[in-house]
């Protein structure tokens, strides 16, 4: 059995795997050694932690890590690349969830008014983790409406508890204990708390929510470890919010809104108020094909739509169809194009695009206007030039794919209806657009027809 | 250990994931997420400590856990699992090591 000094001394070389491991997993051609070197770090440290002589409890360790372990197996293998979503928001709810017990455990051991501080801090971020993520996982998953959900005095509401939490949380400190009626008040507030704050986001911003939780769950982590003296939980959870603070701090630049705007706004709820009249340019499969044919480039730019209708095989096909015959593919992608940050680079990834392939927004648009053709598959906000000319638009000021300076834009789409922000795209109207009406995967799949016969 | 010990340690910590993080390509950001989650899930070894120590002899404690090791050990395996498999599916058109071996 080890003493302390040495289980600490091994956390420190489980601490240092996991930043070698964060930032190898930053360049495509190390990411995956990255991966791996920060699993063997959560390897050592578990392995030295069930080695620390505090630990006389073997079965219900043995029984639970057992549980875990075939659910976290079966879960990683059998869930679909496109369910990825609503999967990383189960797994962050989880870690909220458990850094939320390990905290509330704390108590048991200690009466301090620091780890009941600490505690408390775990027990909220932990317990908002823990629901915001499972109404994130509804929303992603279709279970609940993606839309914003905003109610007469919601704000009121959430102002409300956030004050009697803070009232909790003193009373609490002032007398710290693992059953205290405080306590449970806690737990349920945050809880409320998390559902509440999830709730009126809306679908299009998941990219935020999602790298948000993400901090949190790392941040819940490392309130955890001030509450029971861990060091190793501390770094890791330090370095894991500071990481989700990046990404969502990406994304919100993405969509040139603020946090705050994201999180309280509701957005896309209310209508705007501009319209856009015109007429549209229907095409078909057949003409479409001639267009392809002719063109020397051509820029796929996905969006959510493309997952909703899995038809990120059935690009590639048509993509690789269009590279035998010598002409230029390219894939371009917006930040926030998806549910998640990377949402639309993962699926690609899944049909084999290689990601050299893959432009980036500011890589694209420099050249946008030498593209021949455009082919917008399912994507709709993030290609909507509203949002660079229209003033009045709710999405005014989002940097956006310049698809409309391409010669020839395609659009595949169902309808004419508005993106999920509900603002009309005047694109649809342009001269040079061309729309192809119908289910993404089955127009695309038309046109690969149509380049074999 | 002192709290001013701690605190050093934790701002540290942050400084260092916002300079690892600082500059990664889009490509990269589901993988990094899911990465950077599972790592999150290093709240397993206090859940392990909280359901192993025997000196808490109180029944709820050792229930949450229970609750603790089972929810951290879910985002733990299979937050590395899907990294892993997400990871596996990137590909760059040249591969380097097929263009090696020709040369």
């Amino acid at each position: 059995m080890l003493s302390q000094f040495y289980i600490n001394a091994v956390y420190v070389i489980a601490a240092i795997l996991f930043i070698l491991g964060l930032k190898l997993l930053s360049k495509p051609k190390t990411a995956r050694t990255g991966n791996l070197l920060s699993a063997l770090g959560m390897l050592v440290a578990m392995v030295v932690t069930l080695l620390s002589k505090e630990i006389v409890d073997w079965t219900t360790i043995v029984i639970c890590l057992a549980i875990g372990g075939v659910i976290g197996v079966l879960a990683s293998r059998l869930v679909a690349l496109t369910a990825m979503p609503q999967m990383v928001a189960v797994f962050n709810g989880l870690g909220g969830g458990a850094s939320m017990l390990v905290a509330w455990v704390a108590l048991f051991g200690s009466s301090e008014r620091f780890v009941a501080i600490a505690v408390i801090l775990s027990v909220v971020i932990g317990g908002i983790t823990f629901a915001g993520s499972g109404i994130a996982w509804g929303k992603l998953s279709a279970v609940l409406a993606s839309k914003p959900l905003l109610f007469l005095g919601q704000r009121f509401i959430n102002g409300a508890l956030f004050v009697v939490l803070i009232v909790c949380a003193v009373m609490f400190v002032l007398e710290p204990a693992p059953t205290s009626f405080y306590l449970y008040a806690i737990i349920g507030i945050a809880l409320m708390l998390g559902i509440l704050t999830v709730l009126p986001i809306g679908g299009a911003d998941m990219p935020v929510v999602i790298s948000l939780l993400n901090s949190y769950s790392g941040l819940a982590a490392c309130a955890a470890g001030l509450a029971i003296n861990n060091v190793i939980l501390i770094v890791s959870g330090a370095l894991v919010g500071a990481a989700g603070i990046i990404l969502t701090n990406i994304m919100c630049k993405a969509m040139n809104r603020s946090l705050a705007n994201v999180l309280f706004s509701g957005f896309g709820a209310q209508k705007s108020a501009t319209k856009v009249e015109g007429q549209a340019n229907p095409i078909t499969p057949e003409d479409a094909y001639l267009i392809l044919e002719a063109a020397n480039s051509v820029a796929f730019v996905p969006g959510y739509g493309m997952a909703v209708a899995q038809a990120q095989h059935a690009v590639h096909e048509l993509g690789s169809l269009l590279e035998t015959r010598g002409t230029d593919v390219t894939y371009a992608i917006h930040p926030v194009a998806g549910r998640m940050p990377g949402h639309m680079n993962v699926l690609l990834a899944e049909a084999n695009v290689s990601y050299d392939q893959l432009l980036e927004m500011d890589d694209i648009n420099p050249k946008i206007n030498t593209i021949d053709v455009a082919v917008v598959i399912g994507a709709n906000d993030v290609v909507n030039p509203a949002a660079r000319e229209d003033e009045s638009s709710p999405i005014y000021g989002m940097p956006i794919i310049n698809v409309d300076a391409a010669k020839t834009v395609f659009v595949l789409k169902r309808s004419l209806a508005s993106g999920f922000s509900g603002v009309d795209n005047p694109l649809f109207f342009n001269s040079n657009t061309r729309m192809l009406f119908g289910d993404a995967k089955q127009s695309i799949s038309a046109l690969i027809t149509e380049f074999k016969d | 250990m002192e709290i001013v010990f701690l605190a050093l340690i934790l701002v540290l910590a942050i400084f260092l994931g916002f300079e690892l993080i600082s500059k990664v390509p889009a490509t990269l950001h589901t993988p990094l997420m899911s990465g950077a989650n599972a790592i999150s899930g290093i709240t397993l070894v206090g859940a392990l400590l909280a359901a192993g120590t025997g000196s808490v002899s109180h029944e709820l404690a050792t229930w949450l856990g229970a609750g603790a090791v089972v929810f951290a050990t879910v985002n733990v395996v299979g937050g590395y699992l899907v990294t892993d498999r997400m990871l596996g599916l990137f590909k760059q058109r040249t591969q380097p090591t097929e263009k090696d071996e020709r040369t």
